[in-house]
């Protein structure tokens, strides 16, 4: 079943929203997670497990320090 | 009274409980003489002997915002709830982070989290739990969140004693405060252990009532058929405060935490010993410390958690270590016992009494047993006499721990 960026962006951005309160209409695929959204390494292993339940992608940990923003996480799950 | 040491004021309270969402709430519903005891709902009822229990009555995920909810346990949502309340009703006091402490203590911790974490562990594997399973299921997280909201650096402790946990953390942070080590310092306890198998532990042990036919009549201290005690959850938070700070801020004080008492039965693990030796010397050293005498006590906010084997050790132990003729009263009887957050929110009921000058009534208490002379309040509320008068909070844990903490106008 494929899974359109788009739809991949609104399943990141209500994961994003319920892990850190951020809105998920800021989560966009520029948007670097440390820099513009201030997501500490913690919450992005939250992120990263929330993902995991949601989009049936594992995303180990030495991928995960990779993901810098919005779009490379978009990247990883469509790959 | 030592001249030379500094006096402990308390300068608000805060509380989440099965009858409210804060003090007001619960206060009233106790007045009233109304139960929080409910049927329990959730589909592992089937698989454990006690159908109800006194369940908050505000959840405290609905109450804090959902990003920090899910990161805490509910015994931490809870001491946040009624800690943030207490600091608020103190006036959100200035002080110095390093003259600030938090002494906040639950008896089982993080328990639901444990066990859900396994749970997941199990099912999915260790990548799929939160990186915050540790600090959710520590029993240290309760006291380390408030620590964190309030910038407290002069100390953030958890003392575990079973159910006398939350009376033991307002003692220490007494005495936090009498060292010189702070000024300030939020103190209590928090629970939240309404889980199947803490229900199973508990009927295990046979300390459980299993009154399922009529759950609110089930927590009946001192009542000739009551059959064990009724699980409760929620927290109990005060701020402790030295005179001379609350006084230099123009803080308004409502009680005086006057004294501490501590024992250890040194009998048995979980039964009471039947003499109340250990009982007597903690209420004996609570008095003696708070420099009132037992006819300067005229109310008792008592353990009384409604189990066969120990109502009647304590309030015979009352009449020996302190008299007859205080009001004594368990509001166990309408919130059910909160294990380690039980000694929080009674000596919230405790201060509270003072202030209002009326003793809420022990609900369910028919006909008293045998070998009982204190005045027990039933049937309605009681006033307390005006002029300097002083107060007691009893709480006991499994482990033979024993504290009683004296509360005074003056």
């Amino acid at each position: 079943m494929a899974v359109s960026e788009q739809e991949i962006l609104e399943g990141l951005g209500k994961i994003v929203n319920e892990i850190t309160g951020i809105p998920a209409s800021e989560v966009t695929p520029e948007k670097s997670f440390v820099d513009d959204l201030d997501i500490d390494s913690l919450s992005m292993v939250e992120i990263a497990v929330a993902a995991q339940d949601e989009f049936g992608v594992e995303i180990p940990d030495d991928q995960l320090k990779n993901l810098k923003t919005v779009k490379d996480v978009l990247n990883f799950i469509q790959a | 009274m030592s001249a030379n040491r500094a006096r402990v004021v308390v300068t608000g309270f805060g509380a989440t409980t099965p009858l409210g969402g804060d003090v007001t709430s619960t206060w009233s519903a106790l007045l009233a003489g109304q139960s929080g005891v409910r049927s329990i709902t959730e589909d592992w009822v089937d698989s454990v002997p006690v159908k109800f229990a006194g369940v908050a009555a505000v959840d405290p995920s609905e109450v804090l915002p959902r990003p920090e909810a899910r990161r805490l346990d509910r015994s931490e949502q809870f001491a946040l709830v009624a800690a943030r309340e207490a600091w608020q009703h103190a006036g959100a006091p200035q002080v110095a982070p390093e003259r600030l402490g938090v002494v906040v203590s639950s008896g089982i911790g993080g328990i639901t989290t444990t066990l859900s974490a396994y749970d997941t562990f199990k099912e999915k594997g260790w990548n799929r739990l939160s990186p915050f399973t540790v600090p959710m299921l520590m029993p240290n997280g309760p006291a380390a969140w408030i620590g964190l909201d309030l910038g407290a650096q002069a100390g953030v402790h958890a003392t575990v004693s079973a159910c006398a946990s939350g009376a033991e953390a307002i003692g220490y942070a007494m005495e936090m405060i009498r060292s010189g080590r702070a000024d300030v310092v939020v103190a209590g306890g928090t629970e939240a252990a309404i889980h199947p198998l803490n229900i199973a532990a508990f009927a295990a042990a046979r300390a459980m009532s299993t009154r399922n036919d009529d759950p609110q009549g089930a927590s009946r201290p001192w009542d000739r058929d009551r059959d064990g005690f009724v699980l409760g959850e929620g927290a109990g938070i005060v701020v402790l405060e030295s005179e001379e700070h609350a006084k230099a801020r123009g803080a308004r004080v409502y009680a005086y935490a006057a004294g501490v008492g501590y024992s250890a039965d040194s009998h048995h693990i979980t039964q009471p010993e039947p003499e109340g030796r250990g009982i007597i010397m903690a209420m004996t050293q609570a008095l003696t410390d708070a420099g009132v005498t037992g006819q300067d006590v005229k109310h008792i906010n008592a353990h009384g958690t409604s189990t066969p084997a120990g109502d009647v050790i304590e309030v015979q132990a009352v009449a020996k270590a302190i008299g007859t003729h205080p009001l004594v009263t368990s509001t166990k009887s309408m919130t059910g016992h909160l294990l380690g957050g039980a000694g929080g929110i009674e000596s919230v009921f405790t201060i509270k009494a003072l202030e209002d000058r009326v003793v809420p009534a022990t609900i369910n208490l028919a006909n008293p047993d045998d070998g009982i002379e204190v005045d027990l309040v039933h049937g309605g509320s009681r006033k307390l006499p005006d002029g300097d008068i002083a107060a007691v909070n009893n709480s006991f844990g499994f482990g033979g721990h024993n504290v009683t903490v004296v509360f005074t106008t003056h």
